[in-house]
């Protein structure tokens, strides 16, 4: 039955980039690569993690797709029509994803309990963390807690992110608005 | 869109809910799936709304950008200083069990004052950048 879900999820995902690929324009692309990160949370939710599936459908398909759209205003809807032969390209593509296939050919099975991130920290996490830390959600004890340091590291880079925007495009604005009030 | 009657109508039914939703993602990530991350997206998809319907202006006098940009920095320095804390009450930097007797509840406690902070991060954040882009004008 999971695998059936899997394979739906899998088959409605290459149908939408397909669908990315073809179109042209951009105000469809936007909105049905919003649909392909919702098809992507409904995959981490087939895989039990929720936490991830939550902040996917959060992120990609909703401020993602909203900042987008918001992009899109500035710039024209209908994507320029490529010059020239895209063989290269296409050749590119296709050795990257053949390398990538290759690559998941050394992976562990999904579940496998032998996998090597099943025998690092991880057991001591879900052996300790009820006792140590006492938050019902693991997930939550080891992003605040025991990898404090890497969820601070993130939050610094969203600050950051913010920080870019604001010197970058926020700035422009400042000096456009006051050339605008002395004219 | 603000002569939307109906958008308007539904923004201003589903904004608070969203608000309220924020919320219980954000203080029940010790629970359920959810924390200060989901939590300052889904708060800051509530200001997104207002400011599609209303429009960016209308959604600047709310939320002033100086108090986005306060608040981005308020988050960061609420995580930081909850791990000063750690270290000025006897602990190593980010150890949390040592902000209360019992260290489950210090655990506790810090937990939730880190997912605060990144909450609000999050939050100006994802709404400031989306002032910024909305609000500029077509060159």
């Amino acid at each position: 039955m999971v695998e059936l879900v899997d394979m739906v999820l899998l088959a409605f995902m290459a149908v939408v980039a397909v669908i990315v690929v073809r179109l042209r324009n951009l105000f469809s692309v936007v909105l049905v690569s919003g649909f392909f990160s919702l098809l992507s949370a409904s995959m981490f939710v087939v895989l039990d993690a929720v936490d991830v599936a939550f902040t996917e459908a959060a992120v990609g398909a909703g401020v993602a797709t909203v900042i987008m759209l918001g992009t899109l205003l500035l710039t024209t809807s209908e994507e320029k029509k490529a010059s020239g032969s895209s063989l290269g390209a296409l050749l590119v593509v296709l050795i990257t994803g053949a390398i990538l296939v290759y690559g998941t050919l050394d992976m562990p099975r999904y579940g496998d309990p032998d996998a090597p991130i099943h025998h690092h920290v991880a057991p001591r996490y879900t052996h300790d963390s009820p006792r140590e830390i006492g938050v019902p959600n693991i997930v939550t004890s080891v992003l605040a807690s025991y990898r404090g340091y890497d969820t601070l590291g993130e939050t610094t880079v969203i600050f950051t992110a913010g920080l870019g925007l604001l010197l970058l495009i926020g700035s422009s604005l400042r000096a456009r608005g006051k050339k605008e009030d002395g004219r | 869109m603000k002569q939307q009657l109906i958008l308007r109508i539904a923004a201003k039914f589903f904004i608070p809910f969203i608000l309220l939703f924020a919320l219980y993602v954000q203080f029940h990530g010790d629970y359920g799936p959810g924390g200060g991350f989901q939590a300052g997206v889904i708060f800051a998809a509530a200001f997104v709304l207002y400011a599609l319907i209303w429009g960016v202006d209308e959604a600047k006098r709310v939320v002033p950008p100086s108090l986005l940009q306060t608040l981005a920095a308020a988050g960061v320095l609420i995580y930081a200083g909850t791990g000063v804390a750690g270290i000025l009450l006897g602990g190593t930097f980010l150890d949390y069990g040592v902000l209360r007797h019992d260290p489950v509840h210090g655990q506790h406690l810090g937990i939730l004052l880190v997912e605060l902070g990144v909450g609000i991060t999050v939050a100006a954040v994802m709404t400031t950048a989306f002032f910024l882009f909305a609000g500029r004008k077509r060159p």
